[in-house]
């Protein structure tokens, strides 16, 4: 099968597999949609597959699983019949959330028909939506995710058929947490891409949990983009939680425009995974938005994290925030590269971003590259990077008040951990992710083809 | 020496000053005292010249030279020093080399020759004698890790290398105890001569105890509204500012 | 605020004082670069087969390379046809007194302060003058020699000393290490060259004052340090070169190399013409500088001083390769006008117990661009590696950008590195203060932006120190705000 892959190479062969498959792709999307498609595929032929001579990429070389990867695509829905009982075991009865359920990328018509929703709340396909809200979707698809920034964006563009529409009307504030399930099931190796859109309101407030639920031992790729518009005044969390197995490559974008006065909250917790790379960039484009990004990875065997993040101040008075923390095992590679870029105009702009970094054995390798892009005078911004070791001091002293090396040096993970969870604000969620991390620290936390909540039971 | 005439003058937008009129004489200590809020650290640096205060009408002179003509810096060889509330830290500017220069500046202005080293060295030597400040402070970087009695007393070691004919002391007794503030006070008592004034911006009366004012000032609301002896301010002290709110029909 | 500004101006624009241009006779090559130029170069120098076969070896490695292009860097495309490859005063070589030396590059040297007469040599440096590439000049060489130490022209060490050349050329900068070290390796004319034996302590600072004055030239020097076993050593850069509307390229090689115990100190202080206020003309500075700590226990330091030239693009890096070796590099880098600057350090970790310190100052005035890129790499088997960085940028005005772009790549669970940077810009109420105690606001800028940059000053040797306080204040003229 390689052989055969070698000689082609990973280029032409996506651009031959787009080309059979161009009709069935665009089938029952509108033109302006699929125009968007060409474009892309020059992007990513221009582009061609991330590697570490793509800068951004410097420390994600995705060319070796590109080359050798002969996928089946899914450009229609699987018929799957996703047992429910299997994928809500998570929904325990105190996490109460609004379930959303996609299946190798598709909204899942079925699982989802009986979810009620806050009135005025649209919670839909983006094949629907691109049907019947046609405004807002041609307004906003592919204005914050471009295809000549990120070879991953051209490709996920290039492929776009489905995902997930949220609108939230303006001034509504939905207590519960939207949670949606990502579920990966397949017979056979499968290459997925998925495509979502948040419109957040004026003055709206939700809060979004991303899982991500590999159900059978298959190897994956899954190209997931989600773009996400905030209005005036609204506030937005959106956390992920990532708990894969190890042949899984999974690709996660969140590109956001943050209006006036907006706040977002971000967190990404990886428990496990094969290849992770997380993109986030976000626009803070109107006075006084907040934005506060985090990240918690977990890595340990030969898995791979790497945490990309940009966010761009436009206007004066933003703030931006980011705290990023790695804790490496085994052979696992972690990255970070976070960009703070500072717009002429955006005077009084607060920016301050951290990583900090621990690695258990000589085998593991962190590579970290902050960044400071500041073009105005009057700003406060400062990064800072750290990758050390577990604290010696700290250890002695725990062993000094009789508490064994192994439980010292958890403890003091944990603590190290713990503050990236402190920023989660829903406190049941807070509350089952440290359980998880925890058991996770102490290698509790193997079953990898169930989701992350699944674990706790 | 100083004379001003009706003053008016906002921060950002918003009028603070309402109509000053105050005339300070050689030899005279002049206690400015009022409420939170008043005016009072606003009309210090509209003296000083600081350029976040807008001057909106009115006039300042001092010895006979209109102050707004003159840049902060000239207003400071003309012989004005400013006590500062909140000493600025300039990190990595040595206290030697910013006093150096400070003087030196002083000097040409006044058509003397420039201090050498070691005659600047001398001077400070003196100066720090006088004002019992810690030789240490003076040997790092500009009121950087000061605690805040370390910075007020820096300002008066300052004042005192700097001879000022004009020294506005602006809350220079916050954040004191009575140790620093002692010898602070005897500082400013050992400076003072028939040919320079003081003018003491202070929120109590405490400071007043050991600098004896010769007039106080209250001022609210922007204007001042009573003058007097000593004695208001211990009146003050005792009865706290209300009586002069109603006094004035609040 | 306005006023402030005005003055940031008025201070960042005062005029480059090196700017004078020097009527020596120069010995010229045709333009342009082929085989046959590096030839000529080569037989010119009357160097041994090797060192040709060196150049040419360089030469076509550097016909495949590109220009890279990843610096956040604007600049025009470079004709390296149109380039003067070899340019010499012609009255070069032996001078056995200053009495034949041409008067007219005594008054050059002269007017650029640096003392080559004897008498003047009492200040306790020893020069080595390089003019357009060549080296006119080396004072003190017979003291120094009683003592072991060789100070000379790289000439002179190619045809005296072409064990050591051959031995260690390239030995920290390969001739295929980049496109710059490429171009040097094949064409680079003179530099300096000094080697201190085991257990010497070099008794004086030496130095290399580097002149650009030819038109249309091209500066390819290359320095070669080696620090035998327990010796230390203390080495002065300077550079100058006069007004041109057109901008010349420099691109030079560094190379340390640091055995058992030695301590290598280089200290530069670069002032190359940076064209004028609205970006015309100036020296494109494409340097690369590497050290090695080879042996354990051994120290290089790299200090500098950065305020001239159109654009700067340079890394002084070490390699920590013997056990407990030491690295640091202390940089102030100051842009003005249309100025850029993207310079910083690779610090890679290979040897047990290796410690690296980066400080890096930034300040940027004007339109200009100012960048700190660095790289620190710790191997697996480098345990306990220690970094410690810290890179702060000052903004004065709002027109100039500053930039942090820091790599850490960490295989070694023992080590700690940490990195921090911040970006500030002068308070105003730091200026009000300076006012107040009568500092004019222009001196306080000075004052403020010398304190900044203090911690990095303080690593130079004396003079340079004074020199580059000046020159900071020098080089603000005409910015500030």
């Amino acid at each position: 099968m390689t052989e055969v892959l070698e000689k082609i190479g990973a280029v032409p062969r996506i651009s031959e597999i787009y080309g059979t498959n161009l009709t069935t792709i665009a089938d029952g999307l509108p033109g302006w949609m699929n125009h968007t498609r060409y474009p892309a595929l020059k992007a990513f032929q221009r582009m061609g597959i991330p590697g570490f001579r793509t800068e951004n990429y410097k420390y994600t070389d995705l060319t070796r699983l590109f080359e050798n990867e002969n996928f089946r695509r899914s450009f229609t829905p699987d018929n799957f019949e996703v047992n429910l009982s299997e994928v809500f075991s998570c929904d325990v009865p105190e996490f109460d959330t609004h379930l959303i359920l996609t299946v190798n990328g598709w909204y899942d018509e079925i699982s989802n028909k009986d979810t009620q929703y806050p009135e005025g709340v649209i919670v839909k396909s983006l094949r629907n939506a691109i049907k019947e809200n046609t405004e807002l979707v041609e307004k906003y698809y592919g204005k914050l995710a471009l295809s000549d920034e990120d070879p991953l964006i051209a490709l996920n563009t290039l492929f776009a058929q489905d995902g997930i529409f949220i609108y939230i009307p303006d001034n509504l504030h939905i207590s519960k947490p939207l949670q949606i399930i990502n579920v990966l099931r397949s017979d056979d190796d499968l290459y997925v891409t998925q495509r979502n859109m948040l419109i957040a309101g004026k003055n709206s407030q939700a809060k979004i949990m991303l899982c991500d639920h590999t159900l059978v031992p298959q190897q994956f790729i899954n190209n997931n983009i989600t773009e996400v518009q905030i209005g005036e005044e609204a506030v937005i969390d959106i956390y992920s939680i990532q708990n894969q197995h190890n042949k899984t490559a999974s690709f996660s974008g969140i590109y956001v425009h943050q209006e006036r006065s907006s706040e977002l909250v971000t967190n990404a917790i990886t428990l496990h995974g094969g290849i992770i790379r997380n993109n986030l960039k976000v626009l803070l484009d109107g006075e006084q938005a907040s934005a506060k990004i985090c990240g918690l990875a977990l890595s340990d065997k030969n898995q791979h994290v790497d945490n990309y993040t940009n966010i761009e101040h436009i206007k004066p008075n933003c703030q931006s925030n980011q705290l990023y923390k790695n804790i490496l095992d085994d052979n696992s590679t972690g990255g970070f590269t976070g960009r703070i870029h500072v717009l002429p105009y955006a005077a009084k702009t607060a920016a301050f971003q951290r990583n900090n970094n621990v690695l258990l054995t000589n085998a593991a390798k962190m590579n970290t590259k902050p960044q400071l892009v500041i073009d105005n005078d009057d700003v406060k911004c400062s990064h800072g990077a750290t990758v050390g070791r577990i604290n010696d001091e700290a250890l002695f002293y725990l062993q000094a008040r009789g508490i064994n090396e192994k439980e010292a040096r958890l403890m003091l993970m944990f603590a190290f951990a713990h503050e990236v969870l402190a920023e989660i604000k829903i406190e049941k969620l807070r509350d089952v992710i440290d359980q998880l991390v925890n058991k996770r620290l102490r290698g509790e936390v193997s079953k990898c083809h169930s989701c992350a909540l699944d674990c706790i039971r | 020496m100083l004379v001003i005439k009706d003053l008016y003058a906002k921060v950002e937008g918003k009028d603070i000053l309402k109509g000053i009129n105050l005339t300070v004489n050689a030899g005279e200590v002049h206690a400015i005292m009022g409420p939170n809020g008043s005016g009072k650290s606003t009309l210090a640096n509209v003296l000083a010249g600081h350029t976040n205060f807008e001057v909106t009408h009115g006039s300042i002179t001092f010895n006979g030279k209109d102050i707004f003509d003159m840049s902060p810096d000239i207003r400071a060889k003309e012989g004005l020093f400013l006590s500062f509330q909140y000493p600025v830290e300039i990190p990595g500017v040595s206290m030697v080399n910013f006093l150096k220069t400070a003087v030196n500046e002083h000097r040409k202005y006044r058509n003397e020759k420039e201090l050498t080293a070691g005659d600047f060295l001398k001077l400070m030597r003196e100066k720090k004698a006088m004002v019992q400040i810690d030789s240490q402070l003076t040997n790092r970087s500009v009121n950087e890790g000061f605690s805040g009695g370390e910075k007020k007393k820096n300002e008066i070691f300052q004042m005192a290398m700097l001879e000022p004919t004009l020294a506005i002391l602006d809350e220079t007794d916050s954040g004191l105890d009575i140790d620093a503030l002692r010898i602070v006070s005897n500082g400013v008592n050992m400076l003072k001569t028939k040919d320079n004034a003081t003018i003491l911006v202070t929120h109590y009366q405490r400071l007043l105890d050991y600098i004896v004012p010769d007039f106080v000032h209250v001022l609210y609301e922007g204007r001042i509204v009573k003058s007097a002896g000593k004695e208001l301010a211990i009146e003050i002290e005792e009865k706290g500012y209300d009586w002069i709110k109603k006094e004035l029909g609040e | 605020m306005e006023d402030q500004n005005k003055l940031i101006k008025e201070v960042t624009q005062r005029d480059y004082r090196f700017g004078f241009v020097s009527d020596i006779e120069t010995d010229t090559i045709v333009k342009g670069l082929n085989e046959e130029v590096i030839r000529i170069i080569s037989a010119k120098k009357d160097e041994p087969e090797f060192m040709l076969e060196f150049r040419l070896k360089a030469y076509r490695r550097w016909l495949t390379m590109k220009m890279p292009e990843w610096a956040q860097i604007k600049m025009p495309v470079i004709d390296y046809q149109e380039i003067i490859y070899y340019a010499a005063p012609t009255q070069q070589a032996k001078y056995e007194s200053l009495n034949e030396v041409d008067p007219e590059l005594l008054r050059t040297f002269e007017k650029l302060g640096i003392p080559l007469e004897e008498q003047k040599m009492l200040s306790g440096v020893a020069v080595d003058a390089v003019i357009d590439s060549v080296s006119v000049k080396t004072t003190f060489k017979e003291t120094l020699a009683e003592r072991g130490i060789i100070f000379c022209s790289f000439s002179d060490a190619v045809k005296h000393h072409p064990d050591l050349i051959q031995k260690y050329l390239g030995m920290a900068v390969p001739y295929n290490d980049n496109y710059f070290a490429a171009l040097n390796s094949a064409v680079f004319s003179d530099g300096s060259f000094v080697y201190i034996p085991k257990g010497t302590r070099c008794p004086m600072e030496l130095s290399t004052y580097f002149r650009i004055n030819a038109k249309n030239t091209g500066q390819f020097e290359r320095t070669l340090i080696i620090a035998d076993d327990d010796s230390y050593v203390s080495y002065l850069e300077g550079c100058t070169a006069p007004m041109r509307d057109e901008n010349q390229l420099h691109a030079a090689i560094v190379e340390i190399i640091a055995m058992d115990r030695a301590e290598v100190k280089y200290s530069t202080v670069q002032n190359w013409y940076p064209g004028d206020k609205n970006g015309k003309g100036g020296i494109f500075n494409f340097v690369t500088k590497r050290g090695i700590c080879k042996g354990v226990s051994s120290k290089i330091c790299w200090n500098q001083v950065e305020t001239g030239s159109a654009i700067t693009w340079k890394y002084p890096s070490c390699v920590l390769m013997g056990d407990n070796s030491i690295a640091e590099f202390n940089s102030v880098a100051l842009t003005n006008n249309y100025q850029q600057a993207d310079t910083g350090t690779k610090m890679i970790h290979i040897g047990k117990n290796t410690k690296s310190t980066i400080v890096s100052k930034g300040i940027s005035a004007g339109h200009s661009s100012n960048s700190y890129r660095g790289l620190v790499r710790v191997a697996p088997k480098a345990e306990n590696a220690r970094n410690y960085s810290q890179c702060d940028s000052l903004l004065l005005g709002d027109t100039c950008g500053a930039h942090t772009f820091p790599y850490i790549e960490v295989g070694n669970s023992s080590s700690i590195i940490e990195h921090e940077a911040t970006t500030s810009k002068i308070g105003e109420d730091q200026i009000f203060y300076c006012n107040q105690r009568g500092i004019s606001t222009e001196d306080a800028i000075g004052m403020i932006v010398n304190g900044y940059a203090r911690e990095v000053i303080n690593k130079l040797p004396m003079e340079f120190a004074v020199e580059a306080q000046k020159l900071l204040q020098i080089s603000l003229e005409g910015s500030v705000g």
